[in-house]
């Protein structure tokens, strides 16, 4: 395990205090050590906007506090969730009197944190509201939608309901429009190799050489199908296969399109392949609104991609060009 | 001299119930590891074990020795602040409702400790999702909480309704063996989950023992 780290047990630690060091003109850390907070966060009146996850899927989650976008981030271990205490927290920072949203994926850990986070600041007068990212399609059967996890469709969300608040809507108009945002969007990933958490050291799962798993979960969960591994022309295809049926998204209809490596595919190849998805989506009649890629949501240093697609309508297409700055993401003006 | 049973203990002055708590997560920290281990990370001793250690930093910091609800709120914000993933939310979620449950009581008797048992049972369901069968902490605690109120019903006094939530809690515990995993991290190995405990529902049942026993303790005493 060849590996740029001092302790395996404190990657995290060790992560934030060189994050914050680089990044200290627009972010830095709260009193609780495991949440950050954008220089931007809890002006008077505004919704304040709130995630959190486990570590290792940088630039997920703490790369989107900025301005038009996050305002703090609770950070778990890796592949672990934020204790209640520290989304509470994050809650806290964030809250500028408007009410907070927490935007959020689909885990068990999230979700039972995020609710006693929850209880606790409703303990002390917080207004806050949640919505639960399930944009995975390959995770749960459509029958069974509230059960898909939440993966890179999470960035969209925040940036649409980064710019509602910027804009100064209150909160139960955030959360209908990242619901909204949500509900339109689906993901599908394909892992190429696994990922070691340094502390264990070992890999608990194992994709074999030549072979690719379709539909595979952020930290490994079993995709729907593994077989040989087949040309970005072909992976483009069947990740569209996936993904279009489900919503549905038809000819006539405007996306936009995210494509994230897990952390170890060049992003030569991410291009390659978002080549083969604006192809197929040209054919297809669908129009590519804006597209994002890059490594923005990884999996330590997992080889694969996810795709992402966010059906648009007048509303969200505003919303998604509105200006935002973020380490992991920026949009309109000077960067 | 015989030893009188009461039927209640004063909140103030049994904090004690809650140090037994943190020692006896001390010293089964070892065995919840080794079970873990067989089917989840292994982790679930080290974790409890330092949060509720933890518990006892907090309740050292106050003023003065906390009454039995606030020892009990110490032990879920530590529990909350310390251990992410599931255990410190339904935990923490357990001791906060029992907490509140008891935070108007001047002392513990059989209906208000039925009634705050019943009230962290609804809150770990609330925070969860899991289901008996599942082969999770709720596999000891529904049985144990309906033991324990039907043995009030049945007119036992507290002490007997304290040993049969414990004997409920221990067969609850004894059930996840030949379950099949279907939540958490267990549920990914199917049916290789069959055969070992489930560490939450072991862990599960050495908590309510502990209360059980100090509860007792503090009948007897007085």
């Amino acid at each position: 395990m060849n590996r740029v780290i001092n302790d395996p047990d404190l990657v995290v630690e060790d992560m934030l205090k060189g994050y914050v060091r680089a990044h200290s003109d627009t972010l830095s850390v709260a009193e609780n050590p495991r949440v950050i907070v954008a220089r931007t966060a809890a002006q008077p009146g505004r919704v304040g906007l709130v995630t959190g996850g486990g570590s290792g899927h940088e630039p997920a989650f703490l790369g989107y506090v900025g301005s038009g976008l996050l305002d703090a981030v609770a950070v778990g271990e890796i592949f672990s969730s934020p204790t209640a205490k520290s989304f509470h927290d994050a809650v806290v920072a964030a809250d500028g009197g408007g009410g907070v949203a927490v935007l959020y994926g689909n885990y068990a850990g999230d979700n039972m944190n995020v609710k006693m986070a929850i209880r606790m600041a409703e303990r002390s007068g917080l207004v806050v509201r949640t919505v639960v990212a399930n944009d995975d399609v390959a995770s749960a059967p459509k029958t069974e939608i509230a059960k898909r996890r939440g993966v890179a469709g999470e960035i969209l969300m925040w940036k649409i309901a980064g710019a509602a608040a910027a804009r100064g809507e209150g909160l139960g108009e955030v959360i209908r429009l990242a619901q909204k945002t949500i509900d339109q969007t689906r993901s599908v990933g394909i892992g190429l190799s696994s990922c070691i958490i340094p502390a264990v050291g070992k890999a608990n799962f194992t994709i074999p050489d030549g072979q690719m798993e379709v539909g595979i979960g952020h930290h490994g969960e079993p995709g729907i199908q593994v077989t040989h591994i087949r040309s970005a022309h072909d992976m483009a295809d069947l990740m569209l296969d996936i993904i279009l049926p489900d919503l549905p998204i038809l000819r006539g209809d405007e996306v936009a399109v995210l494509v994230s490596g897990l952390g170890a595919t060049p992003l030569m190849e991410q291009y390659i392949l978002y080549g083969e998805l604006s192809r197929r989506l040209d054919a297809e009649g669908v129009g590519i609104q804006r597209p994002f890629v890059g490594n923005l949501f990884t999996s330590l240093e997992m080889m694969g991609v996810t795709v992402t697609l966010l059906k648009l309508d007048d509303e969200l297409r505003d919303l998604l060009a509105a200006p935002c700055q973020s380490v992991g993401l920026s949009v309109g003006g000077e960067r | 001299m015989s030893q009188v049973q009461n039927q209640s203990l004063p909140m103030r002055g049994a904090a004690y119930i809650v140090e037994n708590l943190i020692d006896m997560m001390a010293l089964q920290r070892a065995y919840l590891s080794e079970i873990d281990g067989a089917i989840g990370d292994g982790d679930h001793g080290i974790n409890m074990s330092k949060g509720f250690s933890q518990a006892r930093t907090r309740m050292a910091g106050r003023a003065q020795t906390p009454d039995l609800a606030a020892a009990l709120d110490d032990l879920a914000m530590t529990l909350l602040e310390g251990i992410g993933g599931s255990m410190g939310p339904l935990y923490g979620g357990f001791f906060l409702a029992m907490s509140e449950a008891l935070s108007t009581q001047g002392e513990l008797n059989a209906k208000n400790f039925g009634a705050a048992l019943s009230s962290g049972v609804d809150a770990v369901q609330d925070v969860g999702s899991a289901q008996v069968g599942d082969k999770t902490l709720i596999d000891t605690l529904i049985p144990a909480r309906d033991a324990y109120h039907a043995a009030l019903e049945a007119g036992q006094p507290f002490a007997a309704a304290l040993d049969e939530m414990v004997a409920a809690a221990k067969q609850g515990q004894e059930s996840t063996r030949m379950l099949q995993a279907r939540l958490g991290r267990a549920s990914r190995l199917g049916e290789r989950s069959i055969g070992v405990l489930d560490a939450g529902a072991t862990s599960c049942y050495f908590i309510l023992e502990s209360l059980a026993q100090s509860v007792k303790q503090g009948l007897t005493a007085q």
